[in-house]
């Protein structure tokens, strides 16, 4: 069952040139650009892409802290752009965020019990103090915290229990969608693993959505049912998690896959990885055509002409690159490797 | 043909809370044209080492042990000397290129201070080898960079200037403290693929410092992990990654989400990397490891080779790697 439609959804900023005058125009910077995908009930959708890709302000649109320019974010066959402010603040309560940062997420002169309950108390402010300190110590244990640290403040905390705390944050409305917004890359990687496995235990019991933003493709192929990769603002390829990193088709999704490394040197020394040139073009003034063909390995020039669209290769498979099958097959490692 | 060489290095910063040992007893040789990783977590103590080897630790921190450049003690010498052995011997790089770089100093300058520092000559000569070396780090168009400001950079093009800059001396070592942690991983790959390049062209040596167990794998020969300030296993990197002795390892290894394979579940280390002035007296890894034996919390255990590793851990290698 559908729960989020997102419709040609775009995000547009304003920005000032430099030197402008209070009544000059200002640039239009286009930060997300005619996304669209349907995320189910109990689904995790993974979007990656690099610094500058729109995933963050993307999954800002879809909650509503930054408006939408153009396009549809349906939640069950009501569109939230056209909602009134009002309603819109109301419905917040299904949808919670996540942050990158964690301590920076919480406030530093706010005990923890109290942190965990502002969501409850702000949506729901006739809970009594015992109903909320119940839940509160309830949210707690579930992401792992021992009930008796609520009085403690975030300072005293390490990073990885800071976003746990942060999860028991989102969580204490019962909310229907998640977004995570770079859950896990200001953690060590030992602690890394807790907070995944913990994200992904709960989306599981609670069977909540989520919407799992992150550079780094391994988490996000782990965490994911489908991922969802971003260019510029573009959707570039959107396929089952583990099937885009088996079987890539859009050139760029394959240079992300062959960058990121292995921690395994055996399989690391046999594996080609084609380095992608250059670097993100500005998203004040992007490439014509395909966003992405400064930087493409099998760029032609019909490329600079018309914006690819998003083809189906196949069920539940989209690619938006023409060319995309006059490519050599990819794999992560060459068949011939051993597999110890 | 040994090029540097720590023995023992321990780095101690006094403060208010008393004492903290940030590194115990490092060792470690590096030959010429050789790469080296340290890896560890965050509070490991891997930049501290760095840093005591450079004569950069903060004002609180001392130094013990020895470290040996080209078989003379560099540890404890005056700022004069150092800055001699700085740049022209070893040289660094840091994780954010942005503050490492003066936000007020055109790039030409910032690069030209440094040769007409160290090798004396002129500020002409200077200009023409620092367009050299942008060239050689492929910064295009680079004599018309000269004139540009670190921030009318990108971030990985900063790192490439980073990177120009301690090379231009042509040092014998390079320090590299997490080079690619603030980089988008396309650029990421870049900047290693650029590193090792640089490495076979002017045979530097290199000691690359991470958390990432990805870029070790390809970048480097000889690995140490480090946890809580101690060398927990060190060794090949090809024999470390493929049979790791040491719990700690292991689990690291372990808790890496994989491309290649797909996992159901991560396996974890439980608990939370340690505090460093509350360490415990044993080893440091105790609190959070399987394996761990009534001695390991009162009694640390030595660092011994076994086989290619070298490891500090009371539990059999067998029990470990089963």
């Amino acid at each position: 069952m559908t729960l989020l439609s997102v419709r040609n959804l775009s995000v547009t900023f304003d920005v000032m040139p430099r030197g402008a005058w209070p009544w000059t125009k200002p640039n239009k910077l286009q930060a997300v650009t005619d996304v669209s995908f349907d995320l189910a009930a109990g689904e995790t959708l993974g979007i990656v892409g690099e610094s500058g890709s729109g995933k963050s302000t993307l999954a800002r649109a879809i909650i509503g802290t930054v408006p939408a320019a153009s396009g549809e974010v349906i939640w069950e066959d009501t569109d939230l752009t056209k909602m009134s402010p009002r309603d819109r603040r109301a419905h917040r309560r299904e949808t919670q965020m996540i942050f990158q940062d964690p301590l920076a997420a919480l406030n530093p002169r706010m005990p923890v019990g109290e942190i965990i309950a502002e969501p409850l108390l702000t949506h729901y402010p006739q809970t009594s103090k015992k109903e909320a300190r119940t839940k509160v110590g309830e949210m707690m244990e579930r992401v792992g915290l021992l009930p008796n640290l609520l009085n403690r403040y975030p300072h005293e905390f390490s990073g990885g229990q800071c976003q746990r705390i942060g999860i028991a944050r989102a969580l204490i409305l019962s909310p229907r969608l998640i977004v995570c917004d770079e859950p896990v890359s200001a953690l060590d990687v030992s602690v890394q693993a807790q907070v995944v496995n913990l994200l992904k235990r709960i989306q599981r019991e609670m069977g909540l959505s989520m919407i799992f933003i992150a550079h780094d493709l391994s988490v996000v192929k782990h965490i994911s049912d489908r991922t969802l990769v971003m260019y510029l603002g573009r959707q570039m390829e959107r396929a089952d998690a583990r099937a885009i990193v088996r079987d890539p088709h859009h050139p760029y999704t394959r240079a992300l896959i062959a960058s990121a490394p292995i921690p395994d040197p055996v399989r690391e020394k046999a594996r080609h990885r084609p380095v992608l040139e250059g670097e993100l073009p500005s998203p004040l003034d992007p490439p014509s055509g395909c966003v992405f063909r400064t930087r493409c390995p099998i760029a032609r020039p019909a490329c600079a002409e018309e914006r690819p669209p998003l083809v189906e290769i196949r069920p539940q498979h989209v690619v938006a690159c023409p060319y995309h099958d006059e490519q050599e097959p990819y794999q992560i490692l060459p068949a011939e490797t051993e597999l110890a | 043909m040994t090029l540097l060489e720590i023995d023992n290095l321990g780095v101690t910063f006094d403060t208010a809370d008393g004492d903290v040992h940030a590194v115990n007893g490092l060792s470690l040789k590096i030959n010429e044209g050789e790469s080296l990783a340290i890896v560890g977590e965050s509070g490991s103590g891997k930049s501290q080492s760095a840093f005591a080897v450079m004569g950069l630790l903060a004002k609180n921190g001392r130094a013990t042990g020895s470290v040996k450049l080209d078989g003379s003690e560099i540890l404890g010498l005056p700022e004069r000397k150092l800055n001699r052995i700085r740049a022209e011997q070893i040289a660094m790089i840091f994780q954010d290129p942005m503050t490492s770089l003066n936000p007020y100093l055109k790039i030409g300058a910032q690069m030209s201070e440094v040769l007409t520092l160290h090798k004396g000559i002129s500020r002409k000569q200077a200009e023409a080898e620092s367009v050299q070396m942008l060239d050689a780090v492929r910064i295009p168009d680079a004599a018309g960079r000269l004139n540009m400001y670190p921030h009318e950079f990108s971030g990985g093009m900063r790192q490439r200037i980073m990177i120009a800059i301690s090379l231009l001396c042509r040092p014998r070592l390079l320090i590299a403290d997490e080079p690619t942690t603030a980089l988008d991983v396309t650029v990421q790959a870049q900047i290693m693929t650029l590193l090792a390049e640089i490495q076979k062209e002017f045979g530097t040596a290199m000691i690359l410092i991470t958390h990432d167990l990805g870029i070790v794998a390809d970048a480097c020969e000889c690995t140490i992990v480090l946890y809580g300030g101690r060398v927990m296993e060190q060794g090949p990197t090809d024999d470390l990654f493929a049979k790791p002795t040491h719990p700690y390892t292991l689990g690291l290894l372990k808790a890496v989400p994989r491309l290649d394979i797909d996992q159901d579940e991560l396996e974890t280390i439980p608990g939370e990397p340690p505090d460093m002035s509350r360490l415990p007296a044993g080893c440091p890894f105790c609190p959070r490891c399987g394996f761990s034996k009534p001695r390991c919390s009162t009694t640390q255990p030595e660092l011994r080779l076994e086989g290619q590793l070298r490891r500090a851990c009371h539990a059999d290698v067998a029990e470990v790697a089963a």
